[in-house]
């Protein structure tokens, strides 16, 4: 051996990394949260050239939020698992709509109903999920594209299904339900009866000094989207959470590492419908009917924007994002139609300006997307 | 009768009509080493996926021949089924999951979990993880490879290779019941020092009775570890020897078929060097992870052929890395009398300089592209070569084939053709194309760091003469990073060795090993130190 080989082996064999230094950076915050903070200036200019009130403002938040933050949140696991937005929640929201079918034909009402409707809901939704992620892996990457065109196939049959089998094969005990032609479904299906069947179980009412106007906080629904947080962040701490997050950062290493998949793929799939068929369920009991042909169909869409309001991106989501673009987003439909009139003698330019946001948010997204997938096979 | 661990018989393998295997049969004992050799593009890795059930075997029509495991016939078509029969691999590529931590890769799918309430009725997928227990486990398996400062919580994205390297080892020595384990050129990456560390946890693994299949292209690395060596040329079993009749040489022959020549400039003409200065480095700071450099001074001299050595940690990986804007570099450059603005790669690259960079897989090539279209984009978006102009630029179809058939032949790359894309070449031979795309550039000063890894003997000495001859036929000034000294010694002018991130010392390469030596382990800033 030379001597410049013994001084070799003689120094340690590997050097020290010093730890990073972690600091809190102003300007990092910042740049990592741009779009949150952005539509929080639009919301809070928005608020104020509105003219409502506050009390009133936050009223009709607590209301938004109850009932749209579970659909949000069943975008997340998704996410997590490299498919991206996950646009098969409407296939979710039908399946909520289907159960409602049978607990209002069956007459069920209440809290009872409300359950039951949920019960039904799931066996179904769990068939979609199963159903849509079969085809997802059968289109691996081009999982959003083809959530899109499978929401459009599946709303024909939805039709199909509602217009000509029921009452017909399907046989209907409730006639208001149906066309007065005997068979179909009306336009609207009546939720009177459990209407609010959730929100209602305790309502708390929170005054606010200087104002008449209460802000009614429906505790129990509030709960069980806390429990659907905390859940998820026990799901996330799992192995199963672990898989979902491996599969999602690299398909090909998770496998060779022995995770199954497209098990796993299909699995995310049906935790988000069966979360998303929940999340319609307990929107419609807030509103108290449903629009029969028209509910589901902006589900994904409304969702997906709010969750990339929230700050999300097609490969990275949190619960807190998820919970702040409900906020924001709902926010923005709140005051977005009066704001545009107060400040334009115009509502059709909030209106405007919503559905823009709405649908610009996902094109931006999706276009980013795809941008720095390029980037990324490009290095 | 179970005399063997691992028989594998009559392996043979087709990917798209292209015969790769062509009957192979090895049988390993337990607790030995079993080493596999071959060029380029033998086979190796292939023969060694087709054990670990890989997809892409299964994806491409499966292979045929038997396999059995203690003398039983085993079937393994995905790796879950390798790893349940107890079989371990390092792939060639890193496997490692960027955005996790190291001590979450190494307990990858091996969670150490722990009930609760909602995995007794659901299942133990929804058990807990014990974070603390991972970390635990983790930390032995990198102590016991030496690393015993390697923080387990820090996410792999940004460690150097070698860091990679070794958690992947890491990850392999912590499954306790690991019978085989597969080792595809886990030294390629490390330094000597560090490939000393590993061979010597091979020998203590084989020695609890590990079996383990070694595949290297240092051929002295096979001799000195392993009990039997297998050859393959071309899917082909030229031989299997028992180390004993085995040496450097004979295996060399046996692998190429034909005998070779030593590594080295031979005998040619002295490089056209000047004493003109073409790059000043002044003060230049990279933070690269591991390879970090602190002030660094150096002149780079129109025309030669400067070496840059010095041990794995120091410092001599991020220099290039730092000039090229890879990582983020603080100092001043000055190319040819112009200052260079630093961190901006597209800058570096229009000025003149190109870059091999020594993390091939990460920042090389677009593996599903073909060869010639590798070997071109770079040239073509920052250069505007290869372009035709027709009101808009077209890319110049007959000039691309032209220029990839000749750097196909140049560097002796195993394809099929120009059109092959670069995820069906074998490991070595994608190195090559990464070589082939900085030529390409044309540049007056080309960055090489770790030139041959990876690459077999013969291509070894291939690569080396090319460089050597870009340096006398077409004056390109070349700044080759390497672990290897003799490799250093055997092509450069002067040899640059740095230590701490800084310049050490710069010594002519018929310098002594002594002064080499003396310079990698620092005594001459310890001495400065002293005297003042
Ligand atoms: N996915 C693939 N599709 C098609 N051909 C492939 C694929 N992977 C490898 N090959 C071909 O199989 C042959 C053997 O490749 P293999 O990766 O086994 O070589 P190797 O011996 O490991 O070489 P190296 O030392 O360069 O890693 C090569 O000719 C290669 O082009
Ligand atoms: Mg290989």
């Amino acid at each position: 051996m030379t001597s410049a080989q013994e001084t070799r082996t003689t120094q340690n064999a590997v050097p020290p990394i010093p730890p990073a230094k972690k600091k809190f950076e102003l300007a990092y915050a910042l740049r990592s949260n741009v779009v949150p903070l952005f539509f929080l200036v639009i919301c809070v200019i928005g608020a104020y050239y509105s003219g409502l009130s506050l009390p009133f403002l936050l009223n009709e938040i607590v209301v938004r939020m109850a009932r749209n933050s579970f659909l949000v949140i069943s975008l997340i696991i998704p996410i997590l698992a490299g498919m991206g937005l996950n646009f098969g929640i409407v296939l979710g929201a039908m399946a909520g709509q289907f159960a409602y079918f049978a607990t209002v034909n069956w007459q069920i009402a209440g809290l009872w109903g409300f359950t039951l409707t949920c019960l039904l809901s799931f066996p179904l939704a769990v068939f979609f999920g199963w159903l849509t992620g079969k085809l997802f892996n059968s289109a691996k990457g081009k999982e959003m594209i083809t959530g899109i065109i499978l929401g459009f196939f599946a709303n024909g049959v939805y039709q199909l299904i509602n217009l000509y089998f029921m009452g017909n094969l399907i046989p209907i005990r409730v006639p208001e339900m149906l066309i007065p032609g005997g068979y179909g479904l009306r336009n609207t299906v009546d939720l009177k009866i459990m209407h609010y069947a959730l929100d209602n179980l305790w309502k708390v009412r929170i005054s606010i000094p200087g104002s008449i106007m209460p802000i009614v906080v429906p505790v129990v629904t509030l709960a069980v989207i806390a429990l659907l947080c905390v859940g998820m962040h026990f799901l996330f701490k799992t192995k199963l959470g672990q898989e979902f997050r491996a599969t999602g950062q690299n398909r090909h290493i998770a496998e060779v590492s022995g995770i199954q998949v497209d098990k796993i793929r299909i699995l995310a799939i049906i935790f988000s419908t069966v979360l998303a068929a929940w999340g319609q369920i307990i929107f419609l009991q807030n509103i108290g009917n449903m629009n029969t042909y028209g509910a589901h169909v902006q589900v994904g869409t409304f969702a997906v924007a709010a969750i990339l309001i929230g700050g999300a991106s097609v490969s990275k989501a949190t619960i807190g994002q998820a919970l702040m673009g409900t906020l924001l987003f709902h926010t923005m439909f709140i005051v977005s139609p009066l704001a545009g009139k107060n400040l334009l003698g115009n509502v059709q330019v909030g209106e405007y300006f919503r559905v823009f946001v709405t649908y610009g948010v996902i094109g931006v997204a999706l276009a980013l997307h795809a941008w720095q997938g390029k980037a990324k096979r490009k290095t | 009768m179970a005399a063997y661990r691992l028989e594998m018989r009559d392996i043979q393998k087709e990917y798209f009509g292209n015969r790769v295997l062509k009957g192979v049969s090895i049988r390993v004992e337990p607790g030995k080493i079993y080493s596999i050799v071959g060029e380029n593009g033998a086979g190796k890795s292939t023969l060694m996926n087709i054990l670990f059930g890989m997809p892409v075997i299964h994806n491409t029509g499966g292979f045929s021949g038997e396999i059995l495991m203690d003398g039983n016939p085993v079937r393994i078509s995905s790796p879950q089924d390798a790893v349940d029969l107890g079989i371990g691999m390092v792939h060639q590529e890193f496997m490692l999951l960027p955005g996790f931590s190291i001590a979450e890769n190494i307990k990858l799918n091996r969670e150490i979990t722990f009930p609760n309430m909602v995995s007794r009725l659901f299942g133990s997928r929804l058990q807990s993880l014990d974070i603390p227990a991972m970390r635990r486990d983790s930390r032995k398996a990198l102590d016991r490879l030496g690393l015993s400062t390697l923080d387990e919580m820090l996410p792999v994205a940004g460690l150097p290779v070698g860091y990679m390297q070794f958690v992947e080892i890491a990850r392999e020595i912590d499954k306790e019941k690991t019978k085989i384990l597969v080792l595809d050129e886990p030294t390629a990456v490390l330094t000597e020092s560090e490939a000393e560390v590993l061979l010597a946890t091979m020998r203590r693994l084989a020695g609890e009775g590990i079996s383990i299949l070694f595949i290297t292209h240092r051929l002295d690395e096979v001799l000195a570890v392993s009990e039997d060596i297998t050859v393959l040329r071309d899917g082909e079993q030229v031989a299997t020897l028992k180390t004993g009749e085995a040496s450097v040489s004979r295996l060399a022959e046996l692998m190429v078929g034909r005998k070779l020549e030593a590594v080295g400039c031979d005998a040619c003409a002295p490089s056209p060097k000047g004493d003109k200065t073409l790059l000043k480095i002044e003060d230049l700071r990279v933070d690269m992870p591991g390879e970090r450099v602190r002030g660094l001074d150096l002149d780079v001299y129109e025309g030669e052929i400067l070496g840059v050595g010095g041990l794995a940690g120091h410092g001599k990986i991020g220099i290039a890395n730092g000039v090229l804007g890879m990582y983020p570099a603080e100092g001043k450059l000055i190319l040819d009398g112009k200052e260079l603005p630093l961190n901006n790669a597209l800058e570096a690259l229009r000025s003149g300089m190109a870059f091999v960079s020594e993390d091939r897989r990460g920042v090389g090539l677009l593996l599903d592209e073909s060869i010639e279209t590798n070997m071109t984009v770079t040239a073509m978006q920052c250069q505007e070569k290869f372009l035709r102009r027709m009101g808009i630029s077209l890319a110049d179809g007959g000039a691309i084939r032209r220029h990839a058939l000749k750097m196909i032949r140049d560097l002796d790359i195993r394809c099929t053709g120009p059109e092959q894309i670069v995820r069906r070449l074998s490991g070595g031979n994608q190195q090559k194309v990464c070589i082939a795309k900085a030529i390409t550039l044309e540049p007056r000063l080309i960055f090489v760091s770790e030139p041959t890894r990876g690459i077999d003997v013969g291509a070894k000495k291939i690569v080396l003469d090319l460089l050597v001859r870009l340096n006398r036929e077409m004056g390109v000034t070349v700044v080759i990073t390497s672990s290897e000294l003799a490799e250093l010694r055997s092509i450069c002018d002067r040899i640059a060795i740095i230590y701490n991130g800084k310049l050490e010392g710069v010594l002519p390469p018929d310098a002594s090993d002594v002064d080499f030596g003396l310079l990698m382990a620092g005594e001459m800033s310890h001495s400065r130190k002293e005297a003042s």
